[in-house]
């Protein structure tokens, strides 16, 4: 991997109704776009718990992409409401943690929409090549090197204080 | 935990699709990459998996090589998710065992590049390989289904639906908002193409439907509640006072007779406030029910307790009359529902431009339907205010259609018709000149362009241009003609045209209501607020909601032949959901872990569905698994994680996302 190029990785949330279907969509239109994304299909946005986003970004993801139906549109009434809700919330929090912004995206596209499928990845992965990579488990291990170096120090106080 | 004890083995399979796949993805590398995962014992590519040959190699290798989960990569999961979970159960393993890998619509069709396309591929294994080792055997929830149907709005579509129904021996409940059934078709005076008269071909329907022994008609009625699931709605349906009694009336209508006001003074909304009736009334002759309704309005006993009551006295001993009259509500249970609530005309005033409602002699097609109607305001005799015959008419079309600046978007589909079919009738009643003024003539469907071929050659003028705007004719010395200005965009020259008489053509809307009755039946509306279908193609007359369906123009505007059609397509979808008897539900539903439940009621209110609740002895929610449609709201919500999504457990999905993103 680090002899080659360094390629974005996206992992991008699907609901099952509108963008997953988009997707097979600009499939069998033969829409073609970058091969970067990794579609992970779910039945609803509402089912996809911020964890999933953190886990993926700590796994090696560079960018997360959620797909959802246009808002009043969702086959659940309102699950992409409350996709919105925690969308809004955790992009405040990774904004706070050095996370920037463009890397997790959220996009309302309807199962006729093939073409925004393909738009959507494409202008993405543009967006994410230019910040460059997240690499957060290589960091992980930066600072878990970090933390075994001030370990004794550490332990020394905890000592004291406890 | 006894999933830790099971052996895992997973046979992995690679379509090739043809070359759909084959021809990019390196299905052999592929195919050996998947071999060296964890809990892999055999993996294979195949030509066409989906094909017979090609399930029946699944089965056999559940037998030889004791599989336990199985995993295909070929198309979207949307495509044969469902013929492989069967390939599985005939092979003895739990259909859930199964894991779709879509590599052709999400990877070989949308990628060029063969070594990133074939590494995207290894990913989606990987992901699916990881993510099946949580898979837990489970069993589809059956439900039992009622076997009746609610019909709701009886215009044409709500009239077809319920006979077919009825026709089939299954018990029906039609409601009706109006005080008769017939809907927009009983106003008409001819259909085209063929110009047969609107009431002879509907009011046979009409008396059908109150004889048939299996509908059980409530007009002048509105649905008040639903609640429930495919296969058991609760229904309140709200019969409004007619001040009648329905059971005790015989349709004498000596009551309209004998009523204190001797003669109609009231607009009937029937003929659109073109002619007059009485407080107590029926809308037309030929009505269903023929029981007349008392307008409380207008009747001097209910609105200002003071009244001769000569009506009460010519029913006499029948005692059908009873000012006292309040709502009744009657709660069903109904497997299926149909929604035919119709459209409304559009209002024209909305176009000030075209001088409805401000200058005489410019009418809505469906007024002139009602002039040209042998039972209507006139008798049939379409005629001027000043009481002669129309020498010139103008006939405007796509009013409030096709007008995306000031309107609506969408052409209404009827109008080209019923205007061509509006000229030959004026031309047959006056001999009148008469002007079409047109944007393009769509005229598609059996005997359509035909019917339009013979309309033009009966001597009827065609302006190809829309209207800019009607005005008075300064001209005329009664100052009671009007001018269309229209642009011809044949000839490129601006044309006045002096006219008597000016019809509008104007366009289907969706129901004023039709947001909130769609919440109350939890289907949605598309953008333009007419119904939307489950599939513009593949399921035209099913919703997102199971077991509630649609007909007729509630969907779209649409002709008579197309609505009735679509009416008898509905209720064979709603029999063959019923006829059943039970009904499988989604696998995809969630559930509770009760150990782990703190009672938060976190998940509570965010369930669209009201399906969670909490158990008041317990203090931990439960989950009514008929009513849960699987969308997993709760499942992320919930803090503790005690609860979880059948096929979507979060560990199943932390799985796949560290599969695909697990460097090679």
């Amino acid at each position: 991997m680090n002899s080659k190029k360094w390629e974005p990785r996206i992992v991008a949330f699907f609901c099952n109704w509108c963008t997953y279907r988009a997707a097979d969509l600009a499939g069998i239109s033969r829409m073609k776009y970058a091969p970067n994304v990794r579609i992970i299909r779910v039945m609803c946005t509402g089912r996809i718990d911020p964890q999933f986003i953190l886990n993926a970004f700590s796994k090696g993801a560079d960018g997360v992409l959620i797909g959802g139906c246009h808002p009043g549109d969702c086959h659940y009434v309102e699950g992409n409401y409350k996709a919105l809700r925690r969308f809004r919330l955790l992009s405040r929090m990774l904004k706070d943690m050095g996370i920037e912004e463009g890397r997790l995206r959220l996009e309302w596209i309807s199962a006729s929409e093939g073409e925004k499928v393909q738009w959507a990845v494409n202008n993405m992965l543009e967006k994410v090549r230019g910040m460059g990579p997240l690499d957060l488990p290589d960091h992980f291990k930066e600072w878990d090197k970090e933390m075994e170096m001030v370990k004794p120090e550490l332990s020394e106080k905890v000592v004291r204080n406890g | 935990m006894d999933d830790l004890k099971e052996e895992i083995r997973i046979g992995v399979y690679v379509c090739h699709c043809g070359t759909n796949i084959a021809g990019i993805i390196d299905v052999k590398e592929v195919s050996r990459t998947a071999a060296g995962l964890p809990g892999v014992v055999i993996s294979r590519d195949y030509k066409y998996m989906c094909s017979y040959p090609g399930q029946a190699i699944i089965q056999e290798d559940i037998k030889e090589y004791k599989l336990t989960r199985l995993i295909v990569a070929a198309c979207s999961p949307l495509m044969h998710e469902e013929t492989f979970r069967n390939a599985a159960a005939k092979g003895g393993l739990n259909p859930f065992s199964f894991q779709m890998v879509n590599i052709r619509e999400h990877g070989a069709w949308v990628n060029d590049d063969k070594e990133a396309v074939t590494m995207k591929a290894n990913d989606l294994i990987r992901a699916a390989v990881y993510r099946i080792v949580c898979h837990k055997p489970f069993q589809r929830t059956r439900v039992d289904i009622q076997p009746s149907v609610l019909v709701v709005g009886g215009g044409i579509a709500g009239i077809q639906a319920a006979l077919t129904i009825a026709n089939a021996g299954k018990k029906v409940f039609l409601v009706e908002r109006e005080p008769t059934i017939g809907g927009h078709m009983a106003k008409f005076d001819k259909t085209f193409p063929t110009l047969d008269c609107a009431a002879c071909i509907l009011t046979p329907k009409m008396t059908s439907v109150k004889a048939h022994p299996n509908i059980t008609l409530w007009a002048y009625s509105e649905v008040r509640k639903v609640e429930g699931f495919v296969g058991n709605y609760k229904v309140q349906v709200g019969r409004k006072p007619r001040y009648i009694h329905e059971d005790l009336c015989v349709g004498c209508l000596k009551c309209i007779d004998s009523c204190v006001y001797e003669k109609p003074q009231f607009p009937k909304e029937f003929d659109l406030g073109l002619s007059k009736r009485k407080p107590v009334y029926i809308p037309f002759p030929q009505a269903v029910p023929q029981i007349p309704v008392i307008d409380p309005e207008t009747c001097n006993k209910i609105k200002f307790g003071k009244c001769k009551q000569l009506c009460m006295e010519a029913c006499n001993e029948r005692k059908a009359i009873d000012f006292d009259q309040k709502e009744k509500i009657e709660e069903i249970e109904v497997g299926a529902i149909i929604i035919a609530t119709g459209f409304k005309i559009f209002d024209p005033k909305r176009l000030p431009c075209y001088g409805y409602g401000i200058y005489q002699n410019i009418y809505t097609s469906i007024e002139v339907e009602r002039l040209l109607n042998a039972s209507g305001p006139t008798g049939g005799k379409v005629v001027l205010q000043n009481g002669k015959k129309p020498e010139t008419v103008g006939i405007i079309h796509c009013v409030g259609s096709r007008d995306v600046l000031n309107t609506n978007s969408w052409c209404s589909r009827v109008c080209c018709l019923y205007s061509l079919k509006l000229a030959h009738l004026l031309k047959e009643h006056t001999e009148a000149k008469i002007y079409n003024f047109y944007i393009d003539i769509r005229a598609p469907g059996k005997n359509m362009e035909e019917f339009y071929n013979r309309v033009s050659k009966e001597g009827i003028h065609f302006i190809r241009g829309r209207a800019a705007s009607v005005t008075l004719d300064d001209s005329d010395e009664n100052m009671s003609g009007v001018v269309i200005q229209a642009e011809d965009t044949l000839i490129g020259k601006t044309l006045k045209v002096p006219v008597d008489m000016v019809v509008l053509s104007v366009g289907m809307e969706p129901q004023p209501d039709a947001k909130e009755v769609g919440r109350m039946f939890s289907i949605p509306c598309a953008e333009n607020s007419f119904f939307l279908e489950q599939h513009p193609k593949l399921a035209p007359v099913s919703t997102m909601t199971e077991g509630i369906f649609l007909a007729g123009c509630c969907q779209g505007p649409k002709d008579i032949p197309d609505t009735v059609a679509q009416a008898g397509a509905a209720a064979s979808e709603a029999l063959s959901l019923i006829d059943n008897g039970y009904k499988e539900l989604e696998p995809y539903t969630a559930y509770i872990e009760e150990d782990e439940c703190a009672g938060c009621k976190t998940c509570i209110p965010l369930c669209p569905y009201s399906a969670i609740s909490l158990h008041e002895e317990k203090k931990k929610a439960i989950i009514q698994e008929t009513l849960c449609r699987g969308c997993g709201v709760c499942v992320s919500a919930c803090p503790s994680g005690s609860i979880k999504q059948k096929l979507f457990e979060d560990r199943e999905i932390f799985c796949e996302i560290n599969g695909v993103l697990e460097r090679q």
